[in-house]
């Protein structure tokens, strides 16, 4: 049955190709199958009651009245739930959470009650006869409040607490550091606050449990990223088997790292089903996701940077306050508080540096997550790109210069940073020449010197980000001990077509095509003949998920490795097809030849068929393999972003007219794809520059509860993106890719606020903290006019 | 209370209560979930349907509103001849990532191009401005409306929604 | 959000309407294009026994002018405004302000009258209305009332509306030839409430400044008509500085508070700047 080795075959769409996507055809039509489209038979739904109060004492529940109403089947209390041992669960970072009141209220917000009901407006309608009797306390809305010594204790139901410090930290050499200063000629330094903003997909969290009394099955719908990992939470905190925890994640409306912790929603759903013996649906409105669920960032940063006059870059130096909110439920690796942030060096060459952190609970929303981030890398890579623009200008040089004399160079890498990265490769330079060239650097200094003599504001702004990805190598990254190593199974079918198990969980960025085409690449069977499945912990090999921008580095690689392990012995049966030794068997996809004899050989589809059919003795049947990657370093995209403002000094409202982005993520496998990533992350950060915020009163009110106070762009606002690339392959990675998803938020924010302070910087104006709305520039200006 | 409505197309009764908003009936009572709820506050467009040819939060409606009206929804975009211009269009430019923006702004592009054959690109902005989108930035979106346009223009028998 | 339970009625008469009015005033509210009532209704800021949907009735979308004034049917959509011919030829202030209204999709159901009913300092429309001397007629079993925009907007979220009048139609004095208009609005984004905006309507006469109005949307507990800021124009000649001098009174008539838009100060300073561009916009319109 072999075929002609130079039979017409078609170009095999693996790896660089622009593959349109799999999922769109059920999409493009409405059939996507989102949480909210799932109708379980005899179906309940529940609707949460929230605190008005930020800092409560909660005194009683009297849920009578809302018991009452025809329709209600039950309203569940945090004294029901801690009948159940399940009145608090343990979040990502090893604190505990309470799922529903018992002692007092945190923030605003919090879950205080459910009503499980017939049909989801009654649910709504009871949830409002609920009378709760609360006694305020004040209220602390600041890191800087919570270490006042004067300060309430919000967490005073854990042994040992007296105040609001959750952890100290620090990364880097203190000593090194400060002898670094001591030879600097110059220190340039920076205070600056990066808000509180929200991941804010456009589809909310939810879930639907389904939990059988009768065989204990729990079968869990949720809108989660991370389907494996909450698996086995769900099994430490309900302490139900974890072979009878079944979590799918269908299609995700986005996540952006809004779904990945596990909410007390889940929770409260999941012990309603289990007491009712009915399957309990929960979807959040938007107000509940802005105002409870996985906020980002809030981080208050202050950076020093040593330079020599002649501006090389000696030593970095920074102090964090995180605010963490309530709860300490930060998403990330158990041995980083501050999750990456130490990757701050970020792009430069410098001998020192110093990380120095600090998380207090305040009574606000918990569950820090990296909006489009890996852990903390965007708020390190804004100080490091905000701190050398403003340095350049201190030392009077052009900030692309500056950058330029300190970049790590391409012939040192892997390259080792001060605070314990190893860089697997970059090629700085030639992202920065490539988006200089471009946008017209050079004209556009010009241009706006023009401008300046005629009164006019007008602002150039770069950022060299360098990311760290991919997390990560089992010996340092874990979440609650489980190493953060990801899975792929492969199973060929007799007909030639096969499918793909992953453990990663798309959310829109084309799982279901491009890891098809890496399976393509690697073996030459098309990806329209690869079925993805993911999202289902049944169905899939276990692994932490997709967040982080990890996905490509992890499972893309576990998919690389599990192709080639399905090579390998395909390879055997090709040769007891072709009647050969193994050794003499060469594979070009999709053909296995004899060596020598490139005529005589047969094609994948021809050994899949006789792994089934006609496989040598003593080999078992079927073409398949499992494998599991423990990624042996992170990986390093790494890119520049030029952007140009117009400022009107007036009235303070900035405008994009142009931004340019040279990203490096390595090897494309779909490089439609990779600019879809580039093109959303670019809007996400310049939403961030511009827009994104939720701020609090000083009782602890949320402000941007909905989406006509958290304000997201549109296209009018969204600047007109122009994309370019350089490519220096990840030297670690069995595909050479570093991961995508998240460089643009990483690195956008920072050149948007760089064009803006370069307009002003004449006027005397060094920094506005984000989102630079037209009225803080307007303040800015004016300022910087009023006499010192 | 009893409405009637054309869904997609076809004449469709149900019996609401008054309260149950549009997005709701089409979800619940028909059975086409391709409408999505984003928001609750009329600002993210996941739930534009069209009400009479235009564009309308279905979300901002109650359904006895719609008593008496045709409702298009994305699963009536695609005609008997098959999908609709913006839907391919879509698909061929990435102008979708998640997927949950989608149908509202493929209607919204639908019926656009009703109005507006040959949209500029900030025409095509001004349309969707109705619209968030979380994952594309939009520019895929743009690009999509446009290539529709070109398709349309050039079957235009064929095209029609 | 889900709202809470009402009983629906629907009107297919103005006649109907005042009866169901009548019969339920205090506990009903109108429901037009539903574009600002429904969303506080799932809020639950609002919970009225009864819904009045007005939205059938025939006749109440007109777009025309008679007796030297526009004539807005109520139940004319934010959408029509902006396509009208009418509009855009002789209403430039509404012209204007037409396609700034919250979003396109919005205006494809959001009214005037509804909209000015709803009365919210934010709104766009009463400003127009106020900057152009518009009135409202209000009809009701026992007759009807054509009432000043001014004495209309009351406060916010208040209107000087009986419960059981409707809001049947806009009037809006036909501007002299040599009029120009302009709508400015400082808002964070697409279908953002206004941080600021400022109307202005202006005619010139042999050179010099014939009639004005100034409104400001934004910045105090309703629209605020900037009198004084349009009284000082009358006569005379349409410079820079007459128009720097009405900014700065307009901003004067400010009451503007500090919330996450921005702080009072920078309101106020707005409300200065955007008169003085509304007045060099409108009078180069004006001068043709």
């Amino acid at each position: 049955m072999a075929t002609e080795a130079h039979e017409d075959q078609a170009e095999i769409r693996g790896i660089g190709h622009s593959v349109k996507r799999k999922e769109d055809a059920r999409f493009i039509r409405g059939k996507g199958n989102y949480i909210d489209d799932i109708h379980l038979p005899g179906m309940l739904y529940m609707a949460i009651l929230r605190s008005p109060f930020a800092h409560a004492k909660l005194n009683g529940i009297d849920a009578s009245r809302a018991q009452a109403v025809p329709g209600v089947v039950a309203v569940v209390t945090g004294e029901l739930m801690a009948q159940h041992n399940l009145a608090w669960m343990p979040t990502m970072s090893g604190d505990t959470q309470a799922v529903l009141v018992t002692d007092k209220v945190r923030f605003q917000g919090q879950e205080v009650a459910a009503v499980i009901a017939e049909d989801p407006y009654v649910a709504k309608d009871a949830v409002e006869l609920i009378d709760v009797d609360y006694d305020a306390l004040d209220v602390v809305v600041s890191p800087q409040q919570a270490l006042a010594s004067d300060a309430p204790v919000i967490r005073d139901e854990k042994d040992g607490q007296t105040d609001n410090h959750i952890y100290h930290w620090e990364s880097g050499d203190a000593d090194a550091t400060d002898r670094a200063f001591a030879d600097a000629d110059r220190v340039v330094s920076l205070d600056t606050f990066y808000p509180r903003s929200h991941p804010a997909p456009l589809e909310t969290c939810g879930c639907i449990a389904d939990v059988d009394g009768a065989t204990g099955q729990a079968t869990i719908y949720m809108t989660s990223q991370a389907p494996h990992a909450i698996r086995t939470v769900f099994a430490l905190v309900a302490g139900l088997p974890e072979e009878n925890i079944r979590i799918v994640s269908p299609d995700l409306g986005g996540g952006f790292g809004n779904k990945v912790p596990v909410y007390p929603g889940y929770v409260v759903a999941t012990a309603a089903s289990l007491l009712l013996g009915r399957p309990v649906k929960w979807i959040e409105d938007r107000s509940e996701n802005l105002i409870s669920t996985g906020f980002a960032r809030d981080f208050h940063m202050h950076g020093e940077l040593a330079l020599k006059n002649d501006g090389t870059m000696l030593g970095l130096r920074t102090s964090l306050l995180a605010d963490e909110g309530a709860f300490h439920a930060d998403a990330q690796p158990s041995k980083f508080k501050v999750g990456l942030f130490h990757v701050v060096t970020g792009s430069y060459d410098m001998s020192a540096a110093h990380v120095v952190a600090d998380g207090y609970y305040t009574n606000k929303a918990p569950g820090g997550v990296a909006y489009r981030c890996s852990f903390r890398v965007t708020e390190a890579s804004y100080l490091i790109e905000r701190l050398v623009q403003n340095a350049a200008y201190e030392l009077g040089m052009d900030p692309a210069d500056l950058r330029k004399k300190n970049f790590i160079r391409k012939d040192q890498f892997p390259y080792e940073t001060p605070t314990g990265f190893v860089y697997d490769s970059g090629d700085y330079h030639g992202a920065m020449d490539l988006a200089l060239e471009k946008i017209g650097y050079a004209e556009l200094r010009e241009e706006q010197e023009r401008k300046r003599a005629e009164g006019k504001l007008w602002g150039i702004g770069l950022a060299s980000f360098t990311e760290a990805v991919g997390a990560g190598p089992h010996k340092d990254y874990d979440i609650l001990g489980l190493k953060m190593n990801d899975g792929a199974e492969l199973r060929i079918h007799p007909t030639g077509k096969g499918i793909l198990k992953i453990s990663s969980k798309t959310q829109g960025q084309g799982h279901e095509t491009t890891f098809a085409q890496i399976v393509a690449e690697e073996i030459g069977i098309q990806p329209e003949d690869i079925k993805v499945q993911h999202g289902d912990t049944d169905n899939t090999p276990y692994g932490l998920g997709t967040y982080a921008s990890r996905s490509t580095p992890t499972v893309g690689a576990a998919t690389a490795m599990v192709s080639r392990r399905v090579i390998e012995k395909a390879r055997k049966i090709a040769a007891h097809l072709l009647e050969v030794a193994e050794e003499d068997v060469e594979f070009t996809r999709p053909t296995f030849s004899v060596r020598g004899a490139p005529d005589k050989a047969v094609t994948i589809q021809d050994v899949a068929f006789a792994a089934y059919t006609n496989f040598p003795d003593g080999m078992e049947s079927g073409l398949e393999a499992a494998y599991y990657y423990d990624p042996p370093n992170l990986t390093f995209p790494f890119g520049t972003y030029a952007v140009a403002v117009e400022v009107d000094r007036e009235t303070g409202v900035w405008q994009v007219t142009r931004m340019v982005a040279v990203d490096d993520c390595g090897v494309r496998i779909n490089p439609m794809i990779v600019e879809g990533q580039i093109h959303g992350g670019l809007t996400e950060g310049y939403g961030i520059a511009a827009m994104e915020q939720i701020t609090f009163d000083e009782t602890g009110n949320c402000i941007g509860s909905n989406f006509i106070d958290y304000l997201l762009p549109t296209a009018v606002e969204t600047p007109r993106f122009e994309l370019g690339e350089t490519v220096t392959p990840s030297p670690h990675h069995p595909i050479g890719a570093k991961g995508v998803g998240e460089s643009a938020t990483v690195g956008s924010p920072a050149a948007y606020v760089n064009a803006v302070i370069d307009a002003l910087w004449p006027l005397g104006v060094r920094n506005i903290d984000m989102p630079l709305t037209s009225a803080k520039v307007w303040e800015a200006i004016e300022a910087a006019k009023a006499p010192a | 209370m009893e409405i009637s409505v054309t869904m997609n197309g076809t004449a469709r009764t149900a019996d609401v209560e008054p309260r149950m908003l549009l997005a709701h009936v089409i979800r619940e009572e028909f059975g086409l979930t391709g409408t999505h709820v984003g928001c609750d506050t009329t600002s993210c467009g996941a739930c534009t349907v069209l009400l009479d040819g235009s564009p309308v939060k279905s979300c901002t409606m109650f359904g006895v509103q719609a008593d008496g009206h045709e409702v298009t929804t994305v699963e009536g975009l695609a005609g008997a001849d098959g999908l609709h211009p913006v839907q391919v269009a879509f698909q061929e430019e990435h102008g979708l990532q998640c997927g949950y923006c989608t149908p509202g702004m493929m209607l919204v592009g639908a019926a656009l191009l009703e109005r507006n054959p040959d949209p500029t690109d900030d025409d095509i902005r001004w349309a969707i401005s109705g619209n968030i989108c979380r994952c594309t930035g939009y520019m895929n979106i743009v690009k999509a409306i446009q290539t529709a346009a070109k398709a349309k223009a050039a079957a235009p028998a064929a095209a029609t929604a | 959000m889900l709202p809470s339970r009402f009983d629906y009625h629907r009107a297919s008469s103005v006649e109907e309407a005042l009866s169901l009015l009548d019969d339920y005033g205090e506990d009903a509210k109108v429901l037009a294009g539903g574009q600002s009532l429904i969303p506080l209704m799932k809020l639950r800021f609002v919970s009225p026994g009864h819904l009045i949907d007005i939205d059938p009735i025939p006749g109440l979308d007109g777009i025309e002018e008679r007796e030297g004034s526009l004539a807005l049917g109520a139940l004319v959509r934010h959408n029509q405004l902006a396509s009208s011919e009418i509009i855009t030829n002789g209403y430039p202030t509404l012209a204007a302000a037409a396609p700034q209204i919250a979003d396109p999709i919005v205006r494809n159901l959001g009214t005037i009258g509804g909209s000015l009913a709803h009365a919210d300092p934010a709104g766009d429309l009463g400003s127009v209305m106020l900057s152009m001397g518009a009135n409202v007629v209000l009809r009701s079993s026992s007759g009807e009332r054509v009432v000043p925009i001014g004495e209309f907007l009351v406060d916010t979220f208040t209107t000087s509306i009986t419960p059981n009048e409707l809001l049947t139609e806009i009037r809006i004095p036909t501007p002299p030839p040599r009029s120009g208009g302009s709508y400015l609005k400082l808002e964070r984004k697409v279908g953002d409430f206004a941080t600021v905006a400022v109307a202005v309507t202006l005619s010139l006469q042999d050179g010099t400044v014939g009639s004005a109005g100034i409104a400001l949307t934004g910045v105090g507990l309703k629209n605020i008509e900037a009198a004084e800021a349009a009284a000082s124009l009358h006569g005379t000649a349409p410079t820079d500085e007459a128009f720097a001098e009405a900014g700065r009174l307009a901003a004067a008539a400010s009451n503007p508070v500090t919330d996450v838009r921005g702080t009072d100060t920078y309101k106020r300073h707005m409300v200065e700047v955007y008169t003085r561009r509304g007045l060099a916009t409108a009078s180069a319109m004006a001068a043709g």
